[in-house]
């Protein structure tokens, strides 16, 4: 797991770069302003895929400690751990492009409202499962309980993503679906799905240097780890 | 059972409980995780004249009235089953317009609905103005490949 982090880690990294780049350029200059707002609707470019990867990555790490737990998986609760920053600063990033979003378009930085909230709620368990795993000095105790709290916390998903259908609320449901075409014209929409595509590489690549450096450390005693450095 | 499968229903039985427990609160909840009621909502139970609540629906067409030389507006709120009037002095958000979504928070004064907030609600669809301008000159028959409110 080592050697595949550090071989693919640079390749998931560079291609994420050259999407994103693509993406944004595609997104801010090439696809034309929207109907109703303007250039502001620019914004999606950003806040749709950071939105979408804050709940795929705190679902990752659910799975991943729900592997560890069942199957006594170290590298799995490795995972977990070394996704956690990650969701949590795309979940800070999610929030602070959607305020942004929100003024110019609703009239107010944050409402309340049921998707708003339950976001917030998932930058709290973020926080939570950082700070329970760094509170807990054995690893193993630390792999345990953390990964209880993520399993818990992983109701919280299904109700950010159908709180717009759910209940009445100011944040509209959502533009892109996995089944069906989206409503968004074609030239708007390509620029935000490559996007996605631009933050999964992301993920994948920063995931896997977190990942190597959380296996080193947790194995710091083992003999690989003395014939990997040396 | 070996110890593994054990483990695995504790997960599943984890899962399970915590979602069930969730989705109880929320049904118990669901008037105050509602971020707004509808105008038909409020006909069926009418809120005290002192109680702050938001209220939600489209604009209706035609039915914006401006006050010259103050910033007083008076419009009709509509889900398409009741309509309820609503009074509001401010600066209203760029997206605000006939037609469009709005949540307004305020309270109810006899019939009339005071509002001390307006926030524009705008929907999924993106599309250049000039889609929008043929959609609007043209419409498209239901089922023609382009989606609409009542086909997907």
């Amino acid at each position: 797991m080592y050697g595949f982090a550090r071989r693919w880690a640079p390749w998931f990294g560079g291609c994420a770069a050259v999407a994103m780049f693509v993406a944004l350029y595609g997104g801010l200059v090439l696809a034309p302003p929207d109907y109703q707002q303007k250039d502001a609707f620019r914004i999606v470019y950003v806040h749709a895929p950071v939105a979408t990867f804050s709940m795929v990555i705190y679902t990752t790490m659910a799975l991943a400690a729900a592997v560890g737990l069942i199957w006594r998986m170290k590298v799995a609760h490795a995972v977990a751990a070394a996704s956690a920053p990650i969701g949590a600063w795309l979940t800070i990033a999610t929030l602070g492009t959607g305020m942004l979003w929100g003024k110019p378009m609703w009239g107010a930085y944050w409402v309340w409202d049921p998707r708003l909230t339950s976001e917030l709620v998932l930058l709290f368990l973020d926080f939570g499962y950082m700070g329970l795993r760094a509170a807990i000095e054995d690893p193993q105790k630390a792999d345990k309980a953390s990964a209880v709290l993520a399993i818990v916390g992983v109701v919280n998903i299904p109700i950010i993503r159908f709180s717009v259908d759910w209940w009445n609320s100011l944040h509209q449901p959502a533009t892109t679906k996995l089944l069906g075409d989206p409503d968004m014209d074609g030239s708007m929409v390509w620029p935000l799905l490559l996007m996605l595509v631009a933050f999964a590489l992301y993920y994948a690549a920063v995931m896997l240097v977190r990942l190597r450096a959380e296996l080193l450390r947790r194995e710091r005693n083992a003999s690989w780890v003395r014939e990997v450095l040396s | 059972m070996t110890a593994r499968q054990k483990r695995l229903f504790m997960v599943a039985g984890i899962v399970a409980g915590v979602g069930a427990a969730a989705a109880l609160a929320l049904t118990a909840l669901r008037d105050n995780v509602m971020l707004f009621y509808a105008p038909s909502e409020i006909a069926a139970n009418m809120p005290a004249s002192n109680e702050r609540f938001r209220l939600g629906g489209m604009v209706e067409k035609g039915s914006l009235k401006k006050t010259t030389g103050t910033l007083d507006v008076r419009f009709y709120v509509t889900d398409y089953k009741k309509t309820v009037e609503v009074q509001y002095s401010g600066i209203l958000p760029d997206l605000f317009r006939e037609g469009q979504g709005v949540v307004a928070h305020g309270r109810m004064q006899g019939n009339v609905f005071v509002a001390d907030q307006i926030l524009a609600k705008h929907d999924e669809k993106y599309m250049p103005p000039e889609v929008a301008r043929a959609l609007k000159d043209n419409p498209p028959p239901p089922n023609m490949g382009q989606n609409t409110d009542e086909g997907t």
